[in-house]
């Protein structure tokens, strides 16, 4: 079984159509990379399974769990959404980094908060409890806090080390580059060890001599086996790091196949077309 | 009466006056985030009524409002600030509690309703993906506006608020008009002595005071400049 099954997702925004039903399967550790022009859906579609946006109908199973089902949308309750995007980590096109922490910071902010939010419960357990037994339970809680803390710290600069940031944890965003800050925004995101990593166009908003350092970041990702969405305007980058590429138009999978499919021998007029007008940019 | 008693008389009023504005403070400043909130919520009668509400405070002399807060209930034969007045008098000695709680009142709510504008401008310029950063996080909706928006918030309406704050320094000399012996008021008196000099002078407390703040705000600013958005 797949990791992740997406079928039938349709989204409108009043009238326009932007995602009319689509279907796409993705195994672990794999790469998949949504190609298409703007416009097509790709960026809906990712926040559609990051419930950023709600989609009209369909259905998201991942690992073997339902994300989401457009019969149930109205049910489900807001607890139970919190708890179920955790599954999926989203790099945005404009990092979003929290500009009054600094790198450090932004990277422990949301688990130390989940971790208190832990605690919190197993405190009220512990109220119950009384006298002797209940101040030697508290002074095991608060012990266990400080080690869940400063694991989650040590956690932390690991992982900017691996994103090469590793002199930088006392910067705040501001003093960054913007290739500097999508790492950070990289390393935020993987400390929750989502199971899928999703990149919004990544490099968007990047100056060109700054996109490499990013595009290595999520290439050493792919090499430790992780399994990511990209929806990204670097085909060269997408040739290579893919194991599986779609292209959209018009918010349908108009194409999708390996990327030497795609990219090489593609079927569709319309991915022919597009992959013609990216061709002078960079492959 | 020489510099020294006319400063200390002043003093007595001038008491008044930070009190005033103190506590005008601590109560407007939560409830003009209250009101905010209002304002903006999805729920359109709140926010209907509570935009009313802003549109009338903000659109009405503050004196004026001083004067319905304070005699309004009188014409429904409930006059709560005189029972207010005698229950402090009788009971601690205290004059003109009444008062001073009608023009309290009178401050907090208006001062409440521009803070409101003020924090509803800051809350509406963090951008959006801030809180969508917070929501793929996995982080409540009161952890995001504590931890994540709060903070920015208040660097973004430092400036403006402290233009509120230092106009209501002065404002304060409005509640003299159902006669709270504040610092104007307590100058004023002694121009039945024959004394005119002392009016002057308690302009001297306002610029002082306003010195004061206008260098702690400086010093909040320059102290949340550490990060740039």
């Amino acid at each position: 079984m797949a990791l992740l099954e997406v079928t039938g997702i349709t989204k409108k925004f009043g009238e326009t159509e932007v995602l009319k039903g689509i279907n796409f399967e993705l195994d672990k550790g794999e790469v998949l990379t949504i190609i298409g022009s703007s416009g097509s859906g790709k960026t809906t579609l990712l926040r559609c399974l990051n419930y950023l946006e709600t989609a009209d109908t369909g259905k998201v199973v991942l690992d073997g769990e339902i994300i989401f089902d457009g019969n149930e949308k109205g049910k489900i309750k807001a607890e139970e959404i919190r708890r179920k995007r955790l599954n999926l980590g989203l790099v945005f096109q404009s990092f979003n980094l929290f500009p009054h922490y600094n790198v450090l910071k932004n990277v422990t902010v949301a688990p130390t908060m989940h971790a208190k939010e832990k605690l919190k419960e197993q405190k009220k357990s512990i109220s119950r409890l009384k006298g002797e037994q209940k101040k030697k339970a508290k002074e095991e809680l608060k012990k266990r806090k400080e080690e869940i803390l400063s694991g989650i710290e040590k956690e932390a600069k690991e992982v900017l080390v691996r994103v090469g940031l590793g002199d930088k944890l006392l910067s705040y965003p501001c003093e960054l580059s913007g290739g500097q800050q999508q790492r950070v925004a990289i390393a935020r995101a993987l400390i929750l060890k989502p199971k899928i990593l999703c990149f919004d166009e990544p490099t968007s908003a990047l100056d060109p001599e700054l996109t490499g350092e990013v595009l290595r970041v999520i290439r050493e990702l792919k090499n430790d086996g992780r399994t990511m969405i990209i929806v990204t305007h670097e085909m060269g980058f997408a040739k290579s790091v893919s194991d599986k590429v779609i292209f959209m138009s018009e918010g349908v999978v108009a194409e999708e196949g390996t990327p030497r499919k795609i990219f090489d021998n593609p079927e569709n007029p319309v991915t022919k077309a597009f992959l013609a007008s990216a061709k002078d940019s960079d492959f | 009466m020489d510099f020294l008693q006319v400063t200390l008389y002043l003093l007595d009023g001038f008491k008044l006056t930070c009190l005033l504005f103190a506590l005008t403070l601590i109560i407007s400043l939560p409830l003009g985030l209250l009101i905010s909130f209002c304002t903006m919520s999805k729920i359109k009668p709140v926010s209907y009524v509570a935009r009313v509400i802003v549109w009338i405070v903000r659109g009405v002399p503050l004196m004026l409002q001083i004067f319905i807060i304070y005699y309004v209930p009188g014409f429904f034969d409930f006059n709560i600030f005189a029972k207010v007045d005698n229950f402090f008098f009788l009971n601690t000695g205290m004059k003109d509690m009444g008062r001073f709680i009608a023009v309290l009142i009178a401050f907090s709510v208006n001062y409440a309703c521009y803070f409101s504008e003020i924090f509803r401008g800051g809350i509406q310029s963090i951008p959006v993906g801030q809180y969508e950063a917070c929501a793929v996080l996995g982080m409540k909706r009161r952890q995001t506006f504590i931890h994540i928006i709060l903070p920015q918030v208040i660097k973004r309406i430092v400036p403006p608020t402290s233009n509120e704050v230092i106009t209501l320094v002065k404002d304060t000399a409005l509640s003299r008009v159902i006669l709270v012996s504040e610092l104007i008021m307590q100058a004023e008196k002694l121009m039945a002595s024959a004394l005119i000099w002392p009016l002057f002078y308690s302009g001297v407390f306002y610029l002082v005071f306003v010195g004061i703040l206008t260098l702690l705000f400086n010093y909040i600013e320059k102290k949340l400049s550490y990060y740039k958005v």
